[in-house]
């Protein structure tokens, strides 16, 4: 096989890993802070994929301009699910919470199957075919967009997290939760808001993987998954984890397709994650627990 | 010691008649199974992917149900009621629907497009002795498991290839060219997995211009085919078979698209590629493919009163394999249900196993059965994409349009 395609398959499994990240990042977020895991991350994804979808098709407004407006309104959702229901679920029994959110999903799904019924939909932007030939590379342009908006994004909460009074009272919630009580910190207040966060994120990450997949209502439960895999490997909890665990993945999925079979794609994903599990248990980058 | 039951006249005790009441409750309660009725609408079960990644073919399977009550109506057939159940595009989903609709009283059962669903289904069709016409599955098994109330009006993968084959050469030779290499890209579904197998050993019998170079088997449910494409495009073949599903086809164009890869042809063994989905989507770039597939013969009357049907209840939905197969499943059932003139099951299996229809739509003499179930006399045609429309190329007989050729390079439309 000649060298130029293992490049090509190559930048395209960081790419699209890139995208898969931002994804992975808000269930890290949500985790690292609130200590809940987000079972509906997937199905929030979809929620933003086809709410770019309507608009789009109804407006003609293109996803990457709708990012931040889309990310807000997913922010929204977010805050409120925290604050109505997960948050009298944060001192029960974690099985409690799993299924709490399991149900949440498989609500969400079902509206998603009435709302835009079980067909593929997807976003027929201008730019959708397009590709850029360097030498050799050819990049899809609808990627390399999505990745640099995952860069952007993922650089613009890392900023909040250190640099801002409120991102650094989030941490200090996720650092010490009794401490942050003791210093008066309004704790249910900033984990709705840190949920909120994630939920920006996925809801980002939604709007540019609906200029890549084809969005149909049944697709959350597997992209749940994937972010699972993608946490674990980079480190629950971790941010920059979360992003190096999403090219890793991506890039795994892609260069294991091209030199084995790409219907194993999915079985390295999961070697990864034994690996990882054995040898490294807090992942790439997450915190040893004493 | 002597019983102290008290007894009539003729003989009957109060256990006696306590065990009678225990037999007609247990009468009654297999009594959905059992009783045979010549009244009424027959209830059939129609069992299809109505969600999951096979949720647009399902839907499409649909418009053939829906358009099925006036057609068999004007055709004097007896009315079918119609208890619909989703697969979910899962096997195991299916089984458990199908379980489902027989305890619901279904007395016969259609469906399921997809080979793996169909397979599970004919298991708890034939365990529970409830006639289950295929509209849609080609893998071989299906009917050569002895069963005797599963019946398939689809040609099985080897049919499919035997026919794809002849057409190829057909269009080869009216072309006056043909591919040397090809690549051969398929899911690895029940469906996919029967065609590759099935391919190696009927190649060499057909004497075809040309080796495919490289196996790609993927996942039918994938989100992203650039490395299979990218692995594809690298072999340098000149032509792309292909066996896939909707989704996988769209994917697959688009990548072809933007990793600026045109084929001298595409050669689709399957569904897919002619899907009014698929049209939709890519619209101009959608032109060129060409599927050996079971169509319709356009010349039979059965198949414009289908025509006909279709663009009244859908317009702009152009009739397919979908519509054409899933109609004549529900046709072989009120066949049938006429000829039985009971909804008892093995009664109606058994005027299934005798249908001879001859007033049908898809290519062939008509539909019979064989002994094992299966109609073997079915024909396979060619269909090219153009304009958003889809004409029949192969066979001669059949056909309504030359092929054009080779595939208009995406680049250039």
């Amino acid at each position: 096989m000649p060298f130029d395609i293992y490049l090509n398959v190559a930048v395209g499994g960081i790419l699209t890993g890139l995208v898969y990240g931002l994804m992975a990042l808000g269930l890290s977020v949500i985790f690292g802070v609130v200590r809940v895991v987000n079972f509906a991350h997937g199905e929030m994804m979809t929620v933003a994929m086809y709410i770019a979808v309507t608009l789009f098709s109804a407006f003609h407004l293109d996803p990457l301009v709708m990012l931040l407006p889309i990310a807000a309104v997913l922010g929204v959702f977010g805050y409120a699910l925290q604050a109505s229901l997960i948050n009298p679920f944060i001192t029960r029994p974690e099985h409690s919470q799993f299924l709490l959110l399991v149900a949440v999903a498989i609500i969400m799904v079902n509206i998603l199957l009435i709302v835009f019924g079980p067909d593929a939909q997807n976003v027929q932007v201008s730019y959708a075919y397009d590709s850029y030939q360097i030498g050799p590379l050819i990049v899809d342009a609808t990627k390399a967009y999505a990745a640099v908006a995952a860069l952007v994004v993922a650089a613009a909460l890392f900023c909040f997290f250190q640099y801002t009074t409120l991102g650094t009272a989030i941490r200090a919630c996720a650092d010490n939760y009794h401490g942050a009580l003791v210093v008066g910190l309004d704790v249910k207040h900033l984990y709705a808001l840190t949920f909120a966060l994630g939920a920006a994120c996925v809801g980002a990450a939604g709007v540019m993987l609906a200029l890549i997949v084809d969005v149909t209502p049944s697709i959350g439960p597997a992209y749940t998954l994937l972010a699972f895999i993608i946490v674990i490997t980079g480190g629950l909890g971790s941010m920059p984890g979360a992003l190096i665990g999403g090219v890793l993945i991506g890039l795994t999925e892609a260069m294991a397709g091209l030199l084995f079979t790409p219907s194993a794609k999915s079985m390295f994903s999961f070697a990864i994650l034994v690996l990882v599990l054995l040898f490294r248990p807090q992942g790439i980058l997450g915190k040893k627990v004493a | 010691m002597t019983s102290k039951t008290p007894k009539n006249s003729v003989g009957v005790s109060r256990r006696t008649v306590t065990a009678g009441l225990g037999a007609l409750g247990v009468t009654a309660g297999l009594a959905p199974f059992n009783i045979a009725r010549a009244a009424g609408p027959l209830k059939v079960g129609v069992l299809l992917p109505r969600s999951g990644y096979q949720a647009g073919i399902g839907q499409d399977c649909q418009r053939g149900v829906d358009i099925a009550a006036g057609i068999l109506k004007d055709m004097g057939y007896p009315e079918l009621q119609i208890i619909n159940a989703d697969t979910e595009t899962n096997v195991d989903v299916a089984r458990s629907r199908a379980e489902k609709l027989i305890g619901e009283g279904a007395q016969l059962l259609v469906g399921a497009f997809d080979s793996g669903q169909s397979s599970a289904i004919a298991q708890v069709a034939e365990q529970k002795g409830v006639p289950f016409v295929i509209n849609i599955a080609a893998a071989p098994p299906i009917t050569e498991q002895g069963y005797k109330f599963v019946f398939r009006n689809f040609p099985t993968a080897p049919m499919i290839l035997r026919d794809a084959f002849n057409n190829q050469k057909e269009i080869f030779a009216a072309v006056g060219t043909a591919p040397k290499t090809a690549v051969f890209l398929h899911v690895n579904d029940t469906f996919g997995t029967a065609m590759s197998k099935a391919i190696p050993g009927l190649m060499p019998k057909f004497d075809m211009p040309y080796k495919i170079t490289e196996t790609i088997a993927y996942d039918p449910a994938a989100r992203d085919l650039s490395v299979e494409l990218a692995k594809a495009k690298a072999t340098g073949a000149e032509a792309m078979i292909v066996v896939s599903r909707l989704n996988d086809a769209i994917l697959l164009t688009r990548e072809m698209v933007k990793q600026r890869w045109s084929p001298m042809a595409i050669l689709s063994m399957g569904p897919g590629w002619y899907e009014d989905q698929y049209l939709k989507t890519l619209g101009k770039l959608s032109d060129g493919p060409l599927s050996f597939v079971p169509w319709y013969d356009p010349n039979k009357p059965l198949s414009k009163k289908l025509e006909e049907a279709l663009a009244k209840a859908f317009p702009g939905v152009n009739l397919n394999t979908n519509h054409v197969y899933t109609f004549e499943a529900l046709l072989v059932a009120a066949d049938a249900y006429k000829r039985a003139g009971s909804s008892d099951p093995k009664a109606l299996a058994d005027a299934i196993r005798k249908t001879n229809i001859t007033n049908n739509a898809s290519p062939g003499p008509g539909i019979q059965f064989d002994a094992k179930g299966q109609n073997d006399k079915l024909l396979d045609s060619a269909i090219q994409n153009r304009g958003g429309k889809l004409v029949t190329v192969a066979p001669k007989v059949a056909a309504n349009a030359k092929p054009e050729w080779p595939l208009k390079p995406y680049n250039q439309r």
